[in-house]
């Protein structure tokens, strides 16, 4: 993939005025006895072309900061924005349509479809969103390529190992080029070079598409890739 | 589509399987329609045949009308008068047995259905071969299935008891039968001799008797004026139908087996789609997640089900009608090209509502378990 300041400039354009912000953000999950806080009361700012790295033990509340960046969950305060959009005063149907336009996501599970082939895990997003044409064919050839999956482009999701599963879940949210991409631990089924490469991807797609992201990760080698690090320590973001 | 159609191919053992049970219910539903339908002709197809709207009987018969009823020449006279009733005319309906006395199968015995008319009626009947009726001659025109039997034009019948002679002047060669004996068709006299089973001279009274009075009315027509004045009462054509012996408990007999069969089959289509569904329900997620809108996910499980209905239903009539065609002739059964399009559609339109209430939970998946249990 090359990388142009013409590029650059088109899709921070795209992305609006402001990548990913969450103001004042906190999520209670569970009610009564059992109520946890999973979020409480975080502030995130992430501008477009910027990569952030978030890392924190487990259960302190990583993947709720996604859920809730991806308008997946609606946080129980506080607001969310994406691509200059107010999320959290969308219906669920514009919720929905946020994520198809804006939002990517490469889940902590790769999380791709049986029936599907890598090819055709790539072409779904841009099907669902009525955009599947020869650019989109070429650009998953491309993308394809890139996570090092060519000569699986045919395969489906059984015929795949825990990485190249990974991979390819990476690949399908770089497809629609999101405003935001979310990413969830995307590199522990993967070896050192090949999560070194993964990184280097996203690390491409964000400066160069002007993508927000945000990465959960316990990988030393991917908070060195990033512009920030910030801790998340029983739903607190530091 | 995208996905419906490759999940059909990728899980194509699980769909072959319900595809299957689908195939086997068109069968069955080709093959009750056939019986249906052929014990439908064998019960009515003489009725159904007669070119007339309705029939008046005498209001008393309420039931079997056609053993039951009685009419007088007043009545069809007054009904002939009557406004909105473009014609009325004297029908007769009788059961006879009777031998073949003259001809090659001299001694065989022959169940009538005898339906009398005028013979300058548009009832009477248009032989294929032979002559018509006429008036006072004791001929009768038969059909296909009393041909069958090897009786020909040229033939003389006795009938059992009152002795009567009736001599087969012509044949329609077509199936027609009444509550499952083969129609003869009489002039109004003959029929009488055969009614009141009288071979001489009939009784004045007899001689203006009839079962019932043929009508055409005009659509939309009043005619509770000339009902009450002739203690009369019009069924439509329809309405007759339930009239002749059997008829009404064998087509709700098969009614009811159908309706079973649709509804085992929208059942089982049903509880296949839910399971699928259910299994489903991590890859709905995921495609919510990724911002498929519910319509798409909704339209898309809807594609499959009618890929897999109609599939399977296409199979299962076109060996539904193989092996029909087989039974024709063997047993009451008839194919019947609006018979069989109505079962191959209502197998169609119920497996889908059937599978529509089971895609519906398709609504209540949350995209966020799409991040997993692991979040
Ligand atoms: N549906 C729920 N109801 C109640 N509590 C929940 C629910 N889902 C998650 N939690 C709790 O919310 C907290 C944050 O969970 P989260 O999944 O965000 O953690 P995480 O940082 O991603 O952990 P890991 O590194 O193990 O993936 C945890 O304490 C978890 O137990
Ligand atoms: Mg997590």
């Amino acid at each position: 993939m090359t990388s142009t300041s013409t590029d650059h400039r088109a899709a921070s354009d795209a992305a609006g005025s402001g990548g990913l912000r969450l103001l004042d953000v906190t999520l209670t999950l569970g009610d009564g006895d059992t109520a946890v806080t999973a979020l409480d009361h975080v502030g995130l700012s992430v501008a477009p072309g910027e990569f952030v790295a978030v890392v924190g033990p487990s259960g302190s509340g990583k993947s709720s900061l996604l859920a809730v960046s991806g308008g997946l969950q609606r946080p129980t305060s506080g607001e969310v924005h994406i691509a200059g959009t107010e999320l959290t005063a969308l219906s669920d149907k514009e919720r929905t349509a946020a994520r198809r336009r804006h939002i990517g996501f490469v889940f902590q599970q790769s999380n791709l479809l049986a029936s599907l082939t890598v090819r055709e895990q790539l072409l779904l997003p841009l099907h669902i969103d009525g955009r599947l044409d020869a650019a989109a064919r070429t650009r998953a050839d491309e993308l394809i390529d890139a996570v090092g999956l060519a000569h699986r482009a045919a395969s489906r999701p059984h015929q795949l190992s825990g990485g190249e599963r990974q991979r390819a879940g990476l690949a399908r949210a770089l497809m629609t080029s999101p405003a935001v991409l979310l990413v969830d631990e995307p590199t522990s089924a993967l070896d050192r070079v090949r999560s070194a490469e993964a990184v280097q991807l996203i690390a491409e797609q964000t400066h160069q598409h002007g993508t927000a992201t945000v990465m959960v990760t316990h990988d030393t080698a991917i908070m060195d890739a990033a512009d920030r690090v910030y801790e998340m320590v029983d739903g607190r973001l530091s | 589509m995208f996905l419906a159609l490759r999940d059909l191919r990728f899980a194509r053992g699980r769909f072959a399987l319900m595809g299957a049970v689908v195939a086997l219910i068109a069968v069955l539903g080709v093959l009750l329609s056939g019986l249906a339908s052929g014990l439908a002709d064998a019960g009515i197809s003489g009725l159904r045949a007669l070119p007339l709207t309705h029939m008046a009987f005498d209001e008393k018969a309420t039931s079997e009308q056609f053993s039951r009823s009685t009419v007088e020449q007043e009545d069809w006279e007054a009904w002939s008068k009557a406004p909105g009733v473009e014609r009325a005319e004297p029908f007769g309906n009788t059961l006879t047995n009777a031998q073949v006395t003259q001809g090659a199968e001299k001694g065989e015995q022959v169940n009538l259905a005898v339906f009398g008319m005028t013979p300058e009626s548009p009832l009477a009947p248009r032989p294929t071969s032979g002559k018509g009726l006429a008036e006072g001659s004791g001929g009768i025109v038969i059909t296909r299935e009393i041909a069958d039997l090897g009786v020909e034009v040229g033939d003389v019948l006795t009938a059992d008891k009152s002795e009567v002679r009736l001599k087969v002047v012509g044949l329609v060669d077509e199936t027609i039968s009444y509550g499952h004996i083969g129609v003869a068709y009489a002039d109004l006299d003959t029929w009488r001799h055969l009614h009141y089973g009288l071979p001489g001279d009939l009784p004045e009274a007899a001689l203006r008797q009839a079962t019932a009075v043929a009508l055409t009315l005009e659509d939309g027509a009043d005619v509770t004026a000339v009902e009450k004045a002739t203690a009369t009462r019009a069924d439509s054509k329809e309405t007759t139908f339930g009239a002749s012996p059997g008829y009404t408990a064998e087509s709700s007999t098969m009614a009811l087996i159908k309706g079973f069969l649709y509804a085992i089959s929208a059942l089982v289509v049903g509880a296949f789609f839910t399971v699928w569904t259910v299994q489903r329900k991590p890859e709905i997620a995921l495609l919510k997640a990724l911002g498929a809108p519910t319509g798409y996910i909704l339209r898309d499980a809807l594609t499959q089900v009618v890929a897999v209905l109609v599939g399977a239903t296409a199979v299962g009539t076109a060996i539904g009608l193989a092996l029909g065609s087989a039974m024709i002739g063997k047993a009451p059964f008839s194919l019947s090209a609006p018979a069989i399009a109505t079962s191959s559609g209502l197998l169609i339109g119920l497996g889908t509502v059937g599978a529509v209430v089971a895609v519906r939970r398709i609504t209540a998946v949350d995209p966020l378990t799409a991040l997993g249990a692991t979040r």
